[in-house]
């Protein structure tokens, strides 16, 4: 079983950047207009950040870096490691993370590596990192997660068009010996790959000029093999099988109760989802942050934008104890435990 | 079964009480869409923590139906 603890990795800030173009749900025109206020009320979307075409999520991750730097007054020189998680990468052809190491002017001696993972991504490159620095080779870390998610839906498929926005976040992270653990419990289904899928344009199903043509799947649901296809009742089903056994297990094998702990964040897939989880939870609101009203499904990088959208004073100025719990596409979920005390979140960037 | 209707009108807000009856096609009586199936299955497995996949709602066809799939489930 997946379950670990690393000790030594301190989370030294976070900070996130969305596109200032604004989409509203409500100007969705492909849907009726109670098909848009019930999409509003119970999958809780209303507005999305769009990123204009030709912004990468690395962009983004870039944008939100510089406050981020200059916030922690960290001398870049001692930047050796970047994880960049995505699955928006800027070409098929180099490793993003490589060119992010030249744009932040990063030194040669920075490992930097991407890691193709979506909904449940920050969860699994905070865990790669943390373990490098466990490993205390390296001292100070940027974890980048984000997704230009928008541009893989189709327009006329009601099922994925209104609910996915972009976003760009990194996380700082240094080696620090006196830092509380922090606790993983991370699981992989791959036998639900197709539940959320492109289905063309990897090496599977090589891109031909039929992966352009639009077909009729559905009642309102008209998209290419270029496009995202979602199978929302099976994901939907998934994640109520699977999330909260996977937060008891972790909580048990930690001791922490989930009184103790001051917000639990969940990956930012719809309302529904996570009111349902809540309750199975028997957690209060107030426990429980939302971003997804403004921002939509950001995938991978719900959790850190959540956290700067919502928890931006308790993290800035109170020690945080925090319950992350992320799943989706793989199909690949897992939670952590992470203790914050006062770290640097500057403002949620507009670029 | 009284409960169950009751659960499911607490659920949706155009449903009118006393509508709903257990031979009422589900698909006829409000709406129906993928959200209405979303709302429905949340509903089921946080009042009797029985998934309902979408085989099911597609083979089921009354509020009856759905209930004594719940039924079975639970004595299993």
């Amino acid at each position: 079983m997946a379950l670990f603890s690393l000790s030594g990795t301190k989370v030294s800030g976070i900070s996130a950047a969305v596109p200032r173009n604004l989409e509203s749900n409500m100007d969705y025109r492909w849907i009726t207009k109670k098909e848009r206020e019930s999409l509003i009320k119970n999958i809780g979307v209303e507005t999305r950040r769009v990123a204009p075409k030709g912004v990468t999520t690395s962009d983004l991750c870039i944008a939100a870096a510089e406050p981020l730097l200059r916030e922690l007054n960290w001398d870049r020189r001692e930047i050796e490691l970047l994880v960049f998680v995505s699955q928006s990468r800027d070409y098929l052809v180099p490793t993003t993370a490589c060119i992010v190491q030249d744009r932040l002017g990063l030194p040669h001696s920075c490992l930097a590596f991407d890691i193709g993972m979506g909904c449940s991504g920050y969860l699994y490159g905070l865990s790669v990192a943390a373990g490098m620095l466990q490993a205390r080779a390296i001292r100070k870390a940027l974890l980048m997660v984000g997704d230009i998610s928008t541009l893989t839906t189709s327009y006329r498929d009601k099922s994925t068009y209104p609910l996915f926005g972009d976003v760009g976040t990194v996380t700082a992270l240094e080696y620090d010996p006196d830092a509380p653990a922090i606790h993983f419990n991370l699981q992989t289904d791959g036998s639900g790959y197709r539940a959320l899928i492109i289905p063309d344009g990897g090496a599977r199903n090589i891109m031909t000029r039929k992966s352009f043509d639009f077909k009729k799947i559905d009642q309102g649901i008209y998209r290419t093999n270029l496009h995202l296809e979602m199978n929302g009742i099976e994901v939907f089903n998934f994640t109520l099988r699977e999330v909260v056994p996977n937060i008891k297990t972790l909580l048990n094998s930690t001791g922490i109760s989930l009184q103790e702990i001051d917000h639990v964040v969940f990956h930012q897939a719809n309302r529904l989802i996570i009111e349902t989880m809540r309750k199975m939870l028997k957690l209060p609101p107030e426990k429980v942050p939302y971003s997804i009203r403004e921002f939509g499904n950001t995938s991978g990088g719900s959790l850190p934008l959540t956290m700067v959208a919502k928890l931006y004073d308790q993290l800035r100025t109170e020690p945080q104890q925090l319950l992350l719990s992320a799943f989706g596409v793989g199909l690949s979920w897992g939670s952590a435990i992470i203790e914050t005390d006062r770290i640097a979140v500057p403002d949620l960037l507009e670029v | 079964m009284e409960e169950f209707i009751k659960q499911i009108e607490a659920e949706f807000d155009d449903l009118k009480p006393g509508i709903l009856k257990p031979e009422s096609h589900f698909r006829e009586v409000f709406e129906w869409n993928s959200i209405n199936a979303l709302i429905l299955i949340a509903m089921v497995k946080t009042e009797y923590d029985v998934t309902l996949t979408a085989d099911d709602l597609i083979k089921s066809k009354t509020v009856n139906d759905i209930y004594s799939l719940i039924e079975t489930r639970i004595s299993k």
